[in-house]
C-alpha cells in the first residue's frame, strides 16, 4: 500500500494502522487488503468491478470498512459494492474516498453503492471525501446510492465533502418500507473553480416510514453547488428536507427540494436556506477577540462540524 | 477606569444619536446605563466595546486612548460584551462557544458552573447548538455566560434582562451581585429593571445622546423619582419596569 493511501485513509476512514472488523482497502482499481469477519463476509463480485458485502443476522456493534483510494492522475476507477444486511443487525459501515493527484491528468472515483436493509436492522454508514495534491486535473468524485429499506429498519448516512475535490455529482435514491426511517446528514464545502451536485429521491413506501435530510453546505471563491431533492410520501409517513448553505465571495448555490404526497396522511416539510455569514456573527466572536477571517473560519467548521 | 470624552456618533443616515457625551467609570464598580429609549445607551455601549466607532471624541482606559482599537482588540484587551439581541450559531454547541469566549478547554464541571450562574443546566445543555431550538430566553441566558467566561476588565451588558423569566432575573441579580464583590473588573449594565438599578453602585442616565445625571445607586434612585426634569425624559414607568 503506497504512504498516499495511507496518509488519505487516516483521514477519510480513521484508520490507525489497522482496521477494526472486516475491511476492503481499494487502491487505484486493485485491492490493497481484505479481511472478512465471522459475521461480515466480503467476497468480489464476479460480473463487474466490487464488493458484495454479507453482513449476518443479529450482527451487533461491528464496523465494516471499504475505502478507496485514487493516488495519481490518469485513473477512471469505477467500482459496484452491494450490502446485504440481515434482520436485525446493527453495524457501521465507513465508506470514503481519497484523490491525490500530481499531474495535469484527471483522476475519477466513482463508486456505486446498493445496501439492502433486512427487517429491524440498522446500519449507520459513514463516508467523507477529499481531494490532495497540486495535480491540476480534475479531481472528481461520484458516488452513487441506491438503499433499500425493509420494514422498521433505519439507515443514517453521514456525509462529508470537505475541499479539494473538483467535481462531484452525487446521486442518492431510496426506499422506505412501514416504519423504517432514513436519516441523511450531507456537509459539503466547496473553493475555488469547484462543483458539487447532489440529487436525492426518497419513495417513502410505508406506514410509519420517515425521511430526514439535512444538507449543508459552503460555496466559497467561484464555486457553485446545486441542491436538488425529491420526497415522495406513498404511504402515510414523514418526510422532511432541509438544505442550509452559506456563500462567500462568488460562490453560487442552487436549492430546489421538491416534496410530493400521494396519501392524505403524508406529512411533508421542506425548507432551504441561502446566505452569507451574517455579519451579528461575525462581530459576536469578534468580540471573544477573534479577528474578521478566525470568526468566519470559526463559523464555517461549526457548521460543517 | 474607563473615561469616554466628548463621545458624538450619528447613523448613516446623519441622526445624532451622542451628542459629546462624557462618563468616566470608576474600576471595579458597577454601573447602570439607564434612561429612554432612544436616547443612546445601546450605542453608547456599542461604542465602548468598539463595535460602532465614535465620530469624534476619546475612550481612554486605565490612561491608555483606545479610541482607534477595533473590536478584536479591545476584546483582547479585556473588554466584554453581551447583546441584547444575542446571535444563533447553527453547529456551534454551548460548550464550543463558552470554550471559545474563556479561551480554554473546559470539563462539564467547569461549564455546569457557569451556566448554572444563569439559571441553565449545564449538562442539558452544554452539547446542543446555539441555533433556533435554543428558546429567546436560554439564548440570552447562554450569551450573558459567554461573558461571565471571560473574566475581563469590562464587561458591558445590553439590556440583560430582557427576555428572561423571573427566576432566572433573580439569579441575575445574583450573578451580577457576584460580579462585583468577586471580580476586580467593572461592570457596565444598561437597564431599566428597578432591581438592576438598585444593586449599582452608580447610575447614569442618559437622553438625548448626553449624561443627564449620573451620581451614587441610592441618591440616584431617589432623584430618578423626584426630578420633574429627568422623569420627563425617563419616565418612572419606564425605569420602574
Amino acid at each position: 500500500m503506497e504512504k498516499i493511501t495511507m496518509d488519505m485513509l487516516r483521514e477519510i476512514s480513521d484508520w490507525d494502522g489497522e482496521f477494526k472488523g472486516a475491511y476492503n482497502i481499494r487502491e487505484n482499481g486493485g485491492c490493497a487488503g481484505r479481511v472478512s469477519s465471522k459475521n461480515i463476509r466480503i467476497e468480489s463480485k464476479k460480473d463487474q468491478p466490487g464488493l458484495e458485502i454479507f453482513i449476518a443476522a443479529n450482527t451487533k456493534g461491528e464496523t465494516v470498512s471499504i475505502p478507496a483510494c485514487v493516488t495519481k492522475g490518469g485513473v477512471d476507477d469505477l467500482v459496484y459494492n452491494d450490502f446485504y444486511v440481515g434482520e436485525n443487525a446493527d453495524v457501521t459501515i465507513v465508506a470514503g474516498c481519497g484523490i491525490h493527484t500530481e499531474t495535469g491528468e484527471p483522476a475519477r472515483h466513482n463508486g456505486i453503492h446498493r445496501f439492502f436493509l433486512g427487517k429491524n436492522s440498522r446500519v449507520k454508514y459513514l463516508e467523507k471525501h477529499i481531494g490532495k495534491g497540486h495535480g491540476t486535473g480534475l479531481r472528481s468524485i461520484d458516488p452513487v446510492t441506491e438503499a433499500e429499506l425493509e420494514e422498521g429498519s433505519v439507515l443514517e448516512m453521514d456525509t462529508a465533502q470537505i475541499g479539494g475535490v473538483d467535481r462531484t455529482l452525487r446521486k442518492t435514491a431510496a426506499k422506505v418500507g412501514a416504519g423504517a426511517k432514513l436519516l441523511i446528514r450531507e456537509r459539503i464545502l466547496t473553493e475555488k473553480e469547484q462543483t458539487a451536485k447532489t440529487d436525492f429521491v426518497v419513495e417513502l413506501n410505508g406506514k410509519d416510514s420517515g425521511v430526514d435530510l439535512i444538507s449543508r453546505s459552503v460555496a466559497r471563491d467561484s464555486s457553485h453547488q446545486d441542491y436538488h431533492s425529491v420526497i415522495i410520501g406513498n404511504a402515510p409517513c414523514t418526510g422532511h428536507s432541509e438544505c442550509d448553505a452559506i456563500i462567500s465571495e462568488n460562490g453560487k448555490v442552487d436549492a430546489a427540494p421538491e416534496l410530493h404526497a400521494r396519501d392524505n396522511d403524508a406529512a411533508l416539510i421542506h425548507e432551504a436556506a441561502i446566505g452569507k455569514i451574517a455579519g451579528e456573527q461575525i462581530l459576536k466572536l469578534r468580540t471573544l477577540g477573534m479577528t474578521e477571517e478566525e470568526a468566519e473560519a470559526t463559523i464555517i467548521d461549526g457548521f460543517l462540524s | 477606569m474607563l473615561r469616554l470624552e466628548n463621545i458624538s456618533w450619528s447613523t448613516p443616515g446623519g441622526v445624532g444619536v451622542l451628542k459629546g457625551l462624557d462618563l468616566e467609570v470608576p474600576e471595579g464598580k458597577l454601573v447602570v446605563i439607564t434612561g429612554p429609549n432612544g436616547g443612546g445607551k445601546t450605542t453608547l455601549a456599542k461604542i465602548i466595546a468598539g463595535i460602532y466607532k465614535q465620530d469624534s471624541g476619546r475612550i481612554i482606559l486605565d490612561g491608555n486612548d483606545i479610541s482607534d482599537l477595533d473590536i478584536t482588540e479591545r476584546a483582547k484587551l479585556g473588554i466584554s460584551f453581551a447583546f441584547q439581541q444575542p446571535v444563533r450559531f447553527k453547529g456551534i454547541t454551548v460548550r464550543k462557544l463558552i470554550e471559545l469566549a474563556s479561551g480554554i478547554k473546559m470539563n462539564d464541571g467547569e461549564l455546569c458552573d457557569i451556566l448554572s450562574k444563569v439559571g441553565l443546566c449545564a449538562r442539558e445543555y452544554i452539547n446542543r447548538e446555539v441555533d433556533s431550538t435554543l428558546s429567546g430566553g436560554e439564548i440570552k441566558r447562554i450569551e450573558i455566560a459567554t461573558v461571565l467566561a471571560r473574566h475581563t476588565q469590562v464587561s458591558v451588558f445590553d439590556e440583560p434582562e430582557a427576555g428572561i423569566d423571573l427566576w432566572s432575573f433573580a439569579n441575575l441579580i445574583n450573578v451580577f451581585k457576584d460580579m462585583r464583590e468577586n471580580l476586580k473588573g467593572t461592570l457596565i449594565i444598561i437597564s431599566h429593571q428597578e432591581r438592576i438599578l438598585e444593586i449599582a453602585d452608580e447610575i447614569a442616565v442618559v437622553a438625548d445622546g448626553r449624561i443627564k445625571a449620573k451620581g451614587p445607586s441610592a441618591e440616584m434612585m431617589q432623584t430618578l423619582m423626584n426630578s420633574k426634569e429627568i422623569s420627563n425624559v425617563c419616565s418612572k414607568q419606564e425605569v420602574l419596569l
